[in-house]
């Protein structure tokens, strides 16, 4: 295999040919940095190991040697692979926790597959651990081989799990009140949702699947604490696929715990409508003529009490 | 000593870090706790539930603020969305002062969200000093550079970690956060002596010290905190109180974390170190007026 066809991580500039043999200057410690960096976001082995090459076909051990002193017990490769270990368990671990339910779907061996390939594509861009999964989704699109043959379940899954990071710590702004409301006819009311509010229209019921997931794992975590006191907690029960069927989740929270609530498709669809920026009465058209207003009246008075709207 | 312009001259004894299975426990039991050192990314976010905990544990505590991704050593410049955040938290907690590591982590704006070790050239060190002055102007408030515990050296390195350090903080003019199981992790991983290090920093610049659990594996030493402090440690600690006098003091415990009355257990040992400290100053003194009135 052409070693020279090794993708570059998405954001990442090339790394220099050689490592910089003395730094004098910004741009010698950028490239420092640069190399460095190239090499610890290079896959690890199968078995976790530094990758034995260079992404120009050099031996990994010769281009470390380049920049990383050996001492007395550990080589300059050895050196680097204790960083690159580091890096990709604690990145992969971030993914791991947020993500309990498309690991259940996907199975450990496969689940950690599809994070290594999504992080060696799409690595961190933000000072957070929080957002490492946030392209996860678009990804799982992207390159369908890590997911097959679940992949749009796995997609659909993925969304509800960001969706809760969002959920747990996005902004929220002044609430809009009834008054407020009232004050502006239907005709020009435009209604902002809150951002910690995400809308998913899916194919199956990923509420569902990963409530069962989480209390499955809470049980056995449970079951793993008092087990000098017991028996050995049984072997992980699987959890059953959802079964296709289309559902509408409010993902959001109440005041500070996650909730995920289900609405019908024409309360989806208004909600819908209000977050692309349409008028009150526009929203409402849209969800069609099945819908009387009382109806109406009694939806808005529950997401007014839930409090996602805000001004926009 | 204790107080000095690093730490706003404050005079904050042994803290603990604010850790989520501690929350409720804290929450509901209120225990006594001098200071908690958060770390700032945690809160650095939009809303919800973790500046919720805040305002709370703010209502009750001194908080100071302790970062890990400013990577003041990073050649990239300091990213001015994230300084925004960041002013505003150290508003929220109004931390007398700020910690993050004399490390770097970034490139190009991508993160590897680890502490990565420096080469010790003075380019290198004049460039970490200038950032660390940007963000001090920018957020208002003192700022204390952590050396991090490190597993590799760079060939381009002209000087060792400790004359690199008193160089940051010197062209800085910034404190010290002194990581005594950091000194001593490298220490092992370099064979270098951990004493030395300690005699080359700048003692008046020490704002604050961490102590911490590691790991030892065959060939080197981890910087796990997930232990309590391993003896070496605590001796190290006590001779860098000796030396920059009785400073704030943190335990670091973030993996496999215990109870909390065990992690204050941990911390609270810190105490006797510190009495032997003071004790050992008390009978200087008694020597030094001794010789004084003794007559010629
Ligand atoms: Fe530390």
């Amino acid at each position: 295999m052409p070693r020279s066809t090794l993708p570059t991580p998405s954001g990442l500039k090339p790394p220099p040919k050689h490592a910089p043999r003395r730094l004098r200057t910004d741009a010698d410690l950028r490239a420092l940095q640069r190399m460095m960096t190239h090499a610890l976001l290079q896959p690890l082995t199968a078995d976790d190991e530094l990758a034995p090459r260079w992404r120009d076909g050099r031996p990994m051990a010769e281009v470390a040697a380049e920049f990383i002193k050996p001492n007395d017990r550990l080589s300059s490769f050895e050196r680097l692979q204790i960083y690159a270990r580091g890096y990709w368990f604690r990145v992969i671990d971030g993914v791991y926790e947020d993500h309990p339910g498309l690991r259940a779907l996907l199975g450990d061996k496969k689940f950690s597959a599809l994070v290594r390939a999504y992080l060696a594509k799409y690595p961190s861009r933000s000072f957070t651990m929080r957002n490492l999964s946030s392209r996860l989704p678009q990804f799982i699109r992207e390159a369908p081989r890590w997911t097959a043959p679940r992949t749009a379940l796995a997609h659909a899954v993925a969304r509800f799990e960001w969706a809760q990071t969002i959920a747990f710590d996005a902004a929220a702004l002044p609430v809009l009140t009834a008054a407020e409301i009232a004050r502006t006819p239907p005709a020009r009311l435009r209604l902002g949702l809150q951002p910690y509010v995400s809308l998913l229209a899916v194919d199956w019921p990923v509420d569902d699947y990963v409530m069962a997931v989480k209390t499955r794992d809470a049980l056995r975590r449970e079951a793993s604490h008092a087990v000098e006191h017991g028996p050995r907690p049984a072997a992980r029960k699987k959890i059953p696929l959802p079964r296709r069927r289309r559902v509408f989740i409010v993902v959001h929270r109440y005041p500070h715990r996650l909730y995920y609530k289900r609405v019908d498709s024409a309360g989806f669809k208004i909600l819908t409508a209000l977050a692309a920026g349409r008028t009150l009465a526009r929203a409402v058209a849209a969800a069609g003529r099945g819908v009387t207003p009382r109806q109406v009246g009694e939806w808005f008075a529950t997401w007014m009490e839930l409090g996602w709207f805000c001004r926009r | 000593m204790p107080a000095n312009r690093f730490n706003a001259f404050t005079d904050y004894g042994i803290g603990l870090g604010l850790r989520v299975p501690h929350y409720a426990h804290i929450l509901e039991q209120k225990p006594t706790c001098d200071w908690f050192e958060i770390i700032s990314e945690n809160f650095m976010v939009d809303g919800g539930r973790p500046l919720h905990v805040l305002d709370q544990i703010l209502e009750q505590y001194r908080v100071v603020q302790h970062g890990v991704s400013m990577y003041f050593g990073s050649a990239d410049q300091p990213d001015r969305a994230h300084l925004k955040k960041l002013k505003a938290l150290v508003r929220r907690t109004k931390t007398p002062w700020l910690s993050d590591h004399l490390c770097w982590g970034s490139v190009d704006g991508t993160f590897t969200h680890d502490l990565l070790p420096m080469p010790y050239t003075l380019a290198a060190a004049k460039r970490t000093a200038e950032k660390i002055r940007q963000v001090r102007d920018y957020l208002e408030v003192p700022i204390c550079v952590e050396n991090v515990s490190s597993y590799a050296e760079f060939h381009v390195s002209e000087m060792t970690e400790w004359e690199f350090l008193s160089e940051v903080v010197e062209r800085a003019d910034c404190g010290i956060l002194l990581d005594v199981n950091n000194i001593y992790v490298s220490a092992q991983n370099h064979s270098f002596d951990p004493y030395d290090y300690l005699r080359g920093v700048p003692a008046d610049r020490v704002g604050q010290i961490h102590v911490a659990g590691h790991t030892k594996f065959e060939q080197y030493l981890l910087d796990t905190h997930d232990h309590p402090v391993l003896d070496p440690v605590w001796k190290l600690y006590a001779q860098a109180i000796r030396q920059c006098g009785v400073t704030a003091t943190l335990l670091e415990w973030d993996d496999k974390i215990p109870s909390f009355e065990e992690v204050h257990d941990e911390a609270m040992k810190a105490n006797a170190f510190i009495a032997g400290a003071r004790t050992a100053k008390a009978a200087k003194r008694t020597a030094k007026t001794h010789t004084a009135l003794a007559p010629p």
